[in-house]
């Protein structure tokens, strides 16, 4: 009787789970950015989840990414209207949406098993996990035309001064030297902000001394290097006519195509260039900031965007079963399908094909040397002023001095750290 | 016996209740609400109170020293422009000339477009290599300039949309004010034998002088809050070198300082006060003289 009884129940119940699975019908929202590539590896993502779960369909949405996307970030998140699931930066900028207030801890996936720790480390406030990574780590640095390398005969520079000797190698050729694209603001930083594993080879506390209001750019020589640079590249000439005006799509043209020999920027670029220009995908080879010491030549690492939960999410549980399935071996080499392979995911067991693009096989020996990689700036402190940006096209078109600019930034990271609250400022 | 004198009003009082509570709730409240925020360092979930700190920063920030005179030179180079075009080209239209009513048509035009997208087709017809103007210079052996990425040029090149896109309002009221003078004034010059130039001055300036002001004072506030054109066209840029005060602010909201861009609308809210109340106090007053 109990048994029949139990057993009664059981049937009851699982026909219960069943009816009721084959009504919750659920339509998720998902925001991301609109860089081609990631726009691809999310809409791959959400078919093959509809796939196995044809009870939940997707409506993707794209924002603008750098201060405009921020921008749109934050508002809806304040203002309740954010999607089911979105993607946004990990590291400093995640501390600014005030994760704790806005987002849905995550501690209790399953996933978090797979994922690594230095990923977890960048997308933890108060102790708890707020995100999931999408894409692959990144090395910030400078794509090149591996045509044009081989038609001057040029080895790959690991100081300043060897780049700059091949910079005027490739004008004395003729041709253009750098491509930079500061119609789109954001792209102006990567000369600043790859440098920064020769800022921490040469001041080991600067992260630290940084967020304390110990450490100033105008102060540090070390770090002050990077504005420097944005200022000789222009002063030497060797920028693109249009470089004012170039967008990131036309840098992709451009260091595809060969109209310019070195475009600086995130590796993740790769991506939209496997979607944009497939044929020239074996014509971009990579290598990262040079510095002063040879010997010392490392990478700066960034770190994948997360998929995070808002608290005023109405499908909560459905984001979180999504979110398990992408931070999985299956949602790594549904990317890698969609996108082709950028780095590596930081997921564990997740492979790359045998057979990379250039630019990921020459990232590769970066992250399989100790002590070659340190991550950038934002993923070690939690400020960074929201005005570089537009600093970095000053010192890039030669309209304010690089001295100056470190300066003027130092004062743009004060209102960070205050808004932030942070003790010192 | 006394009697009560009648109330000159015509409607009960209640009947002004609707009004007040939408002027309460959607005027006076958030004007009072954003003084108050501007006190405070604020995410949107909450506000430290922390005085006139927001002012002290917002007066320190390097750009908007730049902002404010480039708001300046932006409002009195678009207002002055908008003034002299349209006037010019009211009493064009107004004259007997062959298609008025065609040119008429097509002057208004831009006025109707939307400002982002006329924005976003001169940015692409500004392009320094590729676009438009500089392609059909070049073909003329003109080495054209970067127009919106030339630090001293950019904000000289939105004025100019500004003045293609706002040209045609000011034109309306101007054609407005010229039809309501009397043609009597006209064939009376005429009769005395003034020139079409001597009417220009003395008769069609000031009997237009209302629309006149109209035109500078609409222009004047447009151009000191102006903004949407900017922001489609350079963003503030390059760099900072086309921030108006109103780019400054909104910089500082998408950078989550809500307290700060808060403060940054007080700002440009007595600024702009500032500069109006008087010119219209002033021309109010000429024109009772007159």
């Amino acid at each position: 009787m109990t048994l029949r009884f139990k057993t009664r129940l059981a049937t009851a119940s699982v026909l219960a789970l069943l009816a009721g699975s084959a009504y919750a019908e659920v339509t998720l929202s998902l925001l991301v950015d609109n860089t081609p590539s990631t726009v691809a590896s999310a809409e791959a993502l959400a078919a093959a989840y509809t796939a196995a779960n044809p009870d939940v369909t997707f409506d993707i949405e794209t924002r603008p990414g750098g201060a405009e996307g921020d921008n749109i970030v934050k508002t809806r998140l304040a203002t309740g209207e954010m999607a089911d699931v979105f993607l946004y930066n990990s590291g400093s900028l995640f501390q600014a949406m005030n994760p704790t207030q806005s987002l849905v801890p995550l501690d209790d996936l399953a996933a978090q098993a797979n994922i690594l720790d230095s990923f977890k480390s960048v997308v933890t406030a108060e102790g708890h996990v707020y995100g999931v990574p999408i894409g692959t780590a990144m090395g910030g640095g400078i794509l090149y035309n591996i045509p044009i390398y081989e038609e001057l005969g040029l080895s790959i520079p690991k100081t300043w001064d060897d780049f700059m000797a091949n910079n005027a190698a490739i004008l004395a050729a003729g041709k253009v030297p750098v491509g930079q694209t500061y119609g789109a603001t954001w792209t102006s930083q990567l000369f600043v902000l790859s440098d920064y594993y020769n800022v921490q080879a040469a001041v080991p506390n600067f992260a630290t001394d940084y967020t304390a209001n110990v450490a100033k750019y105008a102060t540090t020589p070390a770090a002050m290097t990077g504005f420097d640079h944005l200022q000789q590249v222009f002063e030497a000439g060797y920028l693109n006519e249009d470089f004012g005006a170039a967008t990131f799509e036309d840098g992709l043209r451009m260091i595809a195509q060969g109209e310019v020999a070195h475009y600086p920027m995130l590796t993740f670029a790769i991506g939209s260039i496997a979607e944009t220009y497939p044929e020239d995908v074996g014509n971009v080879g990579f290598f990262a900031q040079p510095g002063t010491d040879a010997a010392q030549n490392g990478l700066t690492v960034w770190m994948p965007a997360g998929l995070y939960i808002p608290v005023t999410s109405e499908n909560i549980d459905a984001a979180k079963a999504f979110l398990e399935f992408v931070a999985t071996v299956q949602g790594c080499d549904i990317q890698t399908e969609a996108m082709g392979a950028t780095g590596p995911y930081l997921v564990k067991d997740c492979t790359l094909p045998a057979t990379v693009p250039p630019v990921v096989a020459d990232m590769m020996p970066y992250f399989q040397t100790e002590g070659m990689t340190a991550p950038a700036l934002e993923f070690l402190s939690p400020i960074k002023g929201p005005a570089l940006e537009q600093i970095t096209v000053e010192v890039g078109s030669g309209i304010r001095p690089a001295a100056e600019a470190a300066a003027m930034y130092d004062e743009d990271v004060r209102k960070q750290a205050q808004q932030l609250g942070l003790p010192n400022w | 016996m006394t009697t009560i004198p009648k109330r000159r009003t015509y409607y009960p009082s209640w009947f002004f209740l609707p009004a007040a509570v939408i002027y309460g709730v959607l005027f006076m409240l958030p004007t009072v609400a954003s003084l108050w925020f501007s006190l405070t360092r604020w995410n949107l979930f909450e506000a430290h109170f922390i005085g006139l700190e927001n002012f002290r920063q917002f007066f320190s920030e390097p750009f908007l020293v730049k902002g404010l005179i480039n708001t300046l030179i932006y409002a009195v180079l678009t207002s002055g422009l908008k003034t002299i075009c349209g006037l010019l080209l009211a009493v064009l239209l107004t004259g007997e000339i062959i298609a008025r009513g065609l040119l008429r048509t097509v002057m208004f035009f831009p006025v109707l477009v939307s400002t982002i997208g006329v924005g976003i087709a001169f940015t692409v017809m500004m392009h320094p290599t590729r676009g438009i103007i500089n392609v059909s210079l070049e073909s003329i052996g003109i080495d054209g300039p970067g127009w919106l990425t030339n630090p001293t040029l950019a904000l000289f090149s939105v004025a100019i949309v500004d003045l293609w896109k706002g040209v045609g309002l000011a034109t309306v009221i101007f054609m407005a004010g010229l039809a309501s003078i009397p043609q009597d004034y006209y064939e009376a010059s005429r009769i005395d034998g003034a020139t079409r130039v001597q009417q220009f001055w003395r008769i069609t300036l000031p009997l237009v002088r209302p629309a006149t002001v109209t035109v500078v004072t609409l222009s004047l506030i447009g151009g000191l809050r102006s903004f949407d054109l900017i922001w489609a066209m350079t963003k503030g840029g390059p760099g900072f070198s086309s921030d108006v005060v109103a780019s400054v602010i909104y910089k500082q909201y998408q950078a989550g300082f809500y307290g700060l861009s808060t403060a940054g609308n007080v700002i440009l809210f007595a600024l702009i006060a500032i500069i109006v109340l008087p010119l219209t106090w002033w021309f109010n007053r000429r024109e009772v003289e007159q």
